[in-house]
């Protein structure tokens, strides 16, 4: 009997409206029934197809613990298959992104066409006519995508990806607009790892109640009009379950929509930057990408894996119980001006990254939490933080003041449900 | 009458090893303000992604410093509001294997191998590069015009790195 099935009658008691037990960051069993439950049943996002533009492009991922490849083929089509052999079972591709023509296996020759189509199996007349090709290609999961944003599933029948994203397709048609109009591209990525659970980073995509605590040496080393827009559990902010553990959350409320306000100042710190673009670019133009440049001023937090988060993608990879790898991945403008790319560069590494002026304070205080959870295992972890002035909308989504916890009250109960289910 | 020749000495591979141990002592026993006054006004301190990247602008980087960046970096070990840097990690590192790749008049490019080791809050962690120096004499002393860490495993998820590599 496997852990998950013993599971499935506790995780009610696990996990409540406004609280959920520490075992949800400590307990293997737990973690192992997570990367069934969850991520081999619902949407996991592995790819922005800027990342595989071309035929013949591929990338490695992972959906839970499981390795895949991400790959364009001649056609254009766009699948997800484990890297996995169907012989013996070895890696057909440890190369992180590349082009290629086909996926050989390094231990015994057998070759897979850009759809996970076995062609070739040396010595073939060794099997004497017992195997059947058609039989052994690469397992494909299903494959969805979205404004660029590409999904994968091991669960075929599972719900379009389109129902999935459902209330949080509008958020993500407003994180595009950063691109000013030109094609949005990846421009590169920073890793890094911290000991802690997985979930302990899915929280934090919509806390605004920690920023202005542990982010205070980032706020003071930016210029006077970040830290003043960064001041943002003043700003008149909000967080909303989007449903389907989907959240929210709105921190300058003023960049929501990225075409908007166009005839307003451009802010000092973009000045240089303006005057630059001005050389090639129209008026209108030069406020279109300025007030692109900055980002968006909201996170979005996709459940479970993937947060479109101010200007860049989080990307959440659980390692084990106690250990997780975080990708925050740089956006720019395909084609677009270097000057407005090289600035989304470096304001990307100013708070981003194993060397940023962000991320080690947040990873830090993370490991924090993982190694607290070990003491008072009997105590919640609570989340009611905002629940009494939760309003409801008319289109039935939750919403509270910017530094409330809905967003994870939102992802838990999406945890929950999907725990639940029978093995 | 000719002109007087001004001749610049070049720079040894001693002085310009000496002058890089010198930055990491600085760094391993956190005197950052002598190590602030070591650049050239248009300097880099690049810490790349991209193993094989040679320019760094356009890139994505761990790190590309000018002045005021490196300013913000030293400040921000100093001023005890970043709980990753309270306490700064303890670090040593240890160069080696000097070698001068280009020397033209007052300038050199120099490679080197770097082993750190940083401990902090009951954890101890190695991070090997290879350096390269663009070194300038300025006024007779020699300073940084540029300094790239190319860490051996900058591919990879890396942790936290609240120090200066």
């Amino acid at each position: 009997m496997n852990f998950a099935a013993k599971l499935a009658p506790d995780a009610a008691e696990l996990v409540r409206q406004d609280r959920v037990q520490s075992s949800l960051y400590t307990d293997p069993a737990i973690f192992e029934a997570e990367m069934t439950r969850i991520f081999e049943r619902t949407w996991v996002w592995v790819a922005h197809a800027s990342e595989i533009a071309e035929p013949g492009d591929f990338k490695m991922a992972m959906v839970g613990l499981q390795p895949v490849i991400v790959v364009r083929d001649r056609k254009g089509a766009v699948h997800v298959h484990v890297n996995r052999c169907r012989h013996r079972a070895a890696t057909v591709c440890e190369v992180a992104k590349g082009k290629t023509n086909s996926f050989v296996c390094p231990y015994h020759g057998w070759s897979y066409a850009l759809d996970g189509s076995l062609r070739g199996v040396p010595y073939d007349a060794g099997y004497a006519g017992a195997i059947d090709k058609r039989e052994f290609p690469l397992r494909s999961l299903r494959v969805e995508q979205y404004a660029g944003l590409t999904f994968a599933s091991f669960k075929h029948d599972i719900e379009p990806l389109s129902d999935f994203l459902a209330g949080a397709k509008k958020w993500i048609d407003l994180f595009m607009k950063q691109s000013a109009g030109y094609p949005l591209a990846t421009l590169g990525e920073h890793k890094f790892r911290f000991p802690g659970n997985w979930k302990i980073q899915l929280e934090n995509t919509t806390d605004a109640y920690h920023f202005p605590l542990v982010h205070k040496s980032f706020l003071t080393a930016a210029d006077k009009e970040t830290e003043a827009m960064m001041d943002i559990m003043n700003n008149g902010g909000f967080v909303e379950d989007l449903g389907n553990g989907h959240s929210v959350m709105t921190m300058i409320p003023s960049l929501t929509d990225l075409e908007d306000n166009l005839d307003a100042p451009i802010p000092k710190k973009f000045e240089t930057l303006a005057a630059e673009l001005a050389q090639d670019h129209s008026d209108q133009e030069v406020r279109r990408i300025v007030r692109a440049v900055g980002g968006t001023g909201f996170n979005l937090n996709l459940f479970p894996n993937l947060g479109c988060s101010a200007a860049f993608f989080r990307v959440l990879q659980p390692i084990s119980v106690d250990e997780t790898e975080v990708r925050h991945v740089a956006l720019g403008m395909q084609g677009g001006p270097k000057a407005a790319n090289r600035e989304r560069l470096r304001i990307h590494e100013f708070f981003q990254g194993p060397m940023g002026f962000g991320s080690p304070d947040d990873a830090e205080v993370w490991d924090r939490v993982q190694h607290g959870a070990q003491g008072g295992k009997d105590l919640w972890l609570m989340l009611n933080r905002g629940i009494a002035s939760e309003e409801q909308l008319t289109d039935g989504h939750r919403r509270s003041e910017v530094s409330a916890e809905t967003g994870m009250r939102a992802a838990y109960q999406q945890w929950k449900a999907m725990m639940e289910q029978p093995a | 009458m000719n002109m007087p020749v001004v001749m610049t000495p070049n720079i040894s591979l001693e002085e310009a090893s000496e002058f890089v141990s010198l930055e990491a002592d600085l760094l391993d026993h956190a005197c950052y303000e002598e190590w602030l006054a070591l650049w050239t006004p248009t300097s880099r301190y690049v810490v790349p992604i991209d193993p094989a990247a040679t320019e760094f602008e356009d890139k994505l980087n761990y790190a590309y410093d000018d002045h005021a960046m490196r300013r913000k970096r030293t400040d921000r070990l100093l001023n005890g509001q970043s709980i990753s840097a309270s306490p700064v990690a303890r670090t040593v590192r240890l160069l080696s294997r000097f070698r001068i790749l280009e020397a033209d008049g007052a300038r050199c490019d120099l490679r080197c191998a770097q082993f750190l080791t940083e401990h902090r809050r009951g954890r101890t962690r190695a991070y090997t590069a290879n350096l390269t120096y663009r070194l300038v004499r300025e006024a007779g002393a020699l300073k940084i015009d540029q300094k790239v860490v190319r860490l051996i495993n900058s591919t990879e998820a890396l942790g936290g790195i609240s120090y200066i590599l």
